[in-house]
């Protein structure tokens, strides 16, 4: 912990987008993870809100500290190895540096969490009813069959067809949509007031996708819940998420309210992301817009913009300076870039000039994270 | 039991690989399984194929049938004006550098105790390609996908990132100089940016070297953006085919509307889609398919008729087929979602 001490913070301001105040927020968190290779700076001074009944949806490539940053704020992480600093407030309580018997006993009652891999957080050995049901008893003191009662209304309420079946079954008698609907349904079995989504529907068929993130969506506008959904499809969020957060190299590039995201964008990584995603609407054959290089280093990531050495537009100011979160023209919109793409850049205008392939040779980084 | 049928076959044409009523079952302990059943489609030369379905839809299997790895339980793989499965042995293995495969997952596709620049060098070794002649093709090879043979031929696969060995799946697959290139899943497993980059690898390569592809995907947008002829499958059916502006955007099977509905589109602008309900409903087993269609247990519009008599593949617009009983002709139609974005 100490190591991380004299880092300066980032002064990041959180604006409210609507003025209800903010149910969890997070201040300059950073995680770091101490490998034989050097310290992996895997997140690196984000801070983000989260009011209630909204949904910010966090963006980024593999890598990108998304996952990382959603398991900070849950302290699901290990303690050995990890060196974390920054704040993390629930309800304006601070939750981070809690011990781990505290933790416990907020994980689930006040933020529930959703991963992408249902199989790996369901237990295999334990009927389905068994564990919607632990949650209740361990948080809320509730009998048996009271929670196994509540059980049958949450496997309703996440549309799983023929509930009273399934609480007898395994979770490997369940499909991978099915699954995860269970696994929303213990999520929110003790009404949380965050839901943390990682990935929920990435290992998922487009059609059941679609239904889970609707059915997401809108058991989160009926409790009001604060969702963070952590995705690496700008689709997914588009239409779903009242507020965006760009990550690139285990910061926050960009953040914005959904549209004004989409329709004003400042930082040439985020008009990068959505221009290289195949358009449903496309045209035949088209060339797709790349990226060239790749993400940087964690353990030893460049002076100045961690985009920079990727970006089109950089500068030397770019390569030297690091630029800080400023804020756009709307409210709500901040964005980490020496040179924006200005105002009136859609992200639908005609493509860039593609990015040459780029040639791997000795100089290029060996692996990546 | 009428198949599917074979009516979007097209006869004047020059084709490369006419699949004909491709059916492909397994044994699971005393049941079948229904992987693909008849299944029919032809590929022109220098065309794209994109077959796209869900999990477990079949295919991968189809490609795979192809291939002759496993074999057809029954049907034929027309290539070159050769029936496949009525090859063995030695003939057999005279067509299979004409047909190449890559694969989904790039890592494990490649061994890791062996040097790249030999992965891709391994199938002249099989044809007896020797010494300069080989280490030519093999230099010329890496060069064409984008890597330095001199700074990285020694290096295994594990230094490479998912794209760059991805490129050397690709490599491997092309120093053959193969006619027809079956891509499964090829850009599943990378980032969005990688992604670009391998789509448009492939497609410089299918340039270069007059390449005909089989693209299987689960992603509608990128079978979109490369294919000029879209296959649908759903449980080991075809439910729909034709070029891909008249598929997405006219989309005739209740199957392909519901696929493309659910496809999220990065535009918080983008109209609503239709917004169904039916989605939830389960996929039915490929042990016990349903009788007569086999989507009319999700499907909203299913009637008596769609258990008992199983749909044959009719013309429902120009080189544009679906095998339903009861096509739908409007036009995709934006439903009023019960959400909006609250954001101005």
């Amino acid at each position: 912990m100490t190591i991380l001490r004299h880092f300066t913070p980032r002064v990041t301001p959180t604006p409210s987008v609507t003025g209800v105040g903010p149910v969890l927020e997070v201040r300059n968190l950073k995680t770091h993870f101490q490998t034989e290779r050097g310290m992996v700076h895997a997140v690196d001074g984000v801070s983000l809100t989260a009011e209630p009944g909204k949904v910010v949806g966090i963006v980024g490539e593999s890598g990108s500290g998304k996952t990382v940053l959603a398991r900070s704020i849950m302290g699901l992480l290990p303690r050995q190895g990890v060196f974390r600093s920054g704040e993390v407030l629930l309800a304006g309580r601070t939750i981070s540096g809690l011990p781990e018997s505290e933790l416990r006993a907020i994980r689930g009652l006040e933020i529930g969490m959703v991963f992408q891999d249902s199989m790996s957080s369901l237990n295999p050995v334990v009927k389905i009813g068994r564990q919607i049901t632990e949650g209740l008893e361990y948080h809320k003191g509730m009998h048996t069959a009271e929670a196994r009662r509540l059980s049958l209304a949450l496997l309703k309420s996440v549309e799983v067809p023929d509930p009273e079946r399934r609480l007898d079954e395994y979770p490997h008698q369940l499909s991978g949509g099915m699954r995860q609907r269970v696994a929303i349904a213990m999520a929110l079995a003790c009404e949380p007031k965050v839901l943390l989504a990682d990935e929920p529907t990435t290992a998922l068929d487009v059609t059941v996708q679609a239904h889970v993130l609707d059915l997401l969506k809108d058991l989160q506008e009926d409790r009001a819940m604060a969702m963070i959904l952590v995705t690496h499809d700008l689709g997914v969020v588009a239409t779903r998420a009242d507020e965006i957060v760009v990550m690139y190299a285990g910061q926050v590039v960009e953040r914005a309210p959904t549209r004004v995201l989409f329709r004003e964008m400042q930082m040439p990584y985020t008009q990068a992301l959505l221009r290289s995603v195949p358009r449903i609407d496309g045209p035949r054959h088209a060339t797709f817009v790349t990226i060239g290089g790749r993400p940087p280093d964690l353990t030893n990531p460049p002076p100045g913009c961690r985009f920079a050495p990727r970006c089109s537009r950089a500068q030397d100011r770019c390569r030297s300076e690091d630029p800080p979160l400023t804020a756009g023209r709307t409210i709500g919109h901040e964005f980490a870039c020496w040179f924006p793409l200005g105002v009136g850049s859609p992200s639908r205008e005609a493509p860039l000039t593609p990015t040459p392939t780029p040639t791997v040779g000795p100089s290029a980084e060996r692996r990546e994270f | 039991m009428p198949g599917p049928g074979t009516a979007h076959l097209r006869r004047d044409k020059e084709v490369l690989l006419r699949v004909e009523n491709l059916v492909v079952e397994f044994s699971v302990g005393h049941q079948t399984l229904h992987a693909v059943s008849d299944v029919s489609f032809d590929v022109c030369r220098g065309e794209t194929l994109g077959l796209v379905g869900e999990s477990g839809c079949g295919k991968s299997t189809t490609g795979r049938a192809i291939v002759q790895m496993p074999r057809p339980t029954r049907g034929s793989v027309q290539f070159e004006g050769t029936d496949l499965c009525a090859l063995r042995g030695e003939p057999l293995r005279h067509v299979r550098p004409r047909i190449q495969m890559i694969f989904q997952d790039p890592i494990s596709s490649l061994n890791p105790r062996r040097k790249v620049a030999d992965i891709v060098a391994e199938p002249l070794v099989a044809w007896g390609e020797k010494g300069s002649a080989r280490e030519k093709k093999v230099r010329e090879i890496f060069d064409a996908v984008g890597l330095d043979f001199d700074a990285v031929g020694t290096w295994r696969p594990h230094q490479f990132s998912g794209g760059q060995c991805q490129r050397i799946s690709i490599a491997r697959a092309l120093v053959l100089d193969p006619h027809l290139l079956i891509c499964d899943e090829p850009v599943s497993a990378l980032d969005v940016s990688v992604q670009a980059q391998i789509l448009n690898l492939l497609h410089e390569m299918k340039e270069r070297y007059g390449l005909t592809l089989v693209f299987i995907s689960h992603d509608l947008a990128v079978v979109r953006n490369v294919s000029d002829r879209v296959v649908v499958i759903y449980l080991g059916k075809v439910c729909e085919v034709g070029p891909p502006e008249a598929l997405y955007d006219r989309p005739h099977h209740p199957y392909t509307r519901l696929l493309l509905s659910s496809v999220p589109v990065p535009d918080p602008e983008a109209p609503a889609r239709e917004r169904s309900t039916l989605a939830s409903r389960e996929f039915p087993s490929p042990l016990d398919p349903p009788s007569g269609c086999r989507f009319r247990t999700r499907c909203p519009g299913a009637q008596a008729r769609c258990a008992d008599e199983e749909p044959v593949m009719r013309e429902v617009g120009d080189g544009h087929f679906a095998a339903c009983h009861f096509p739908v002709y409007e036009p995709m139609t934006p439903a009023p979602s019960r959400t909006s974005v609250s954001l101005a």
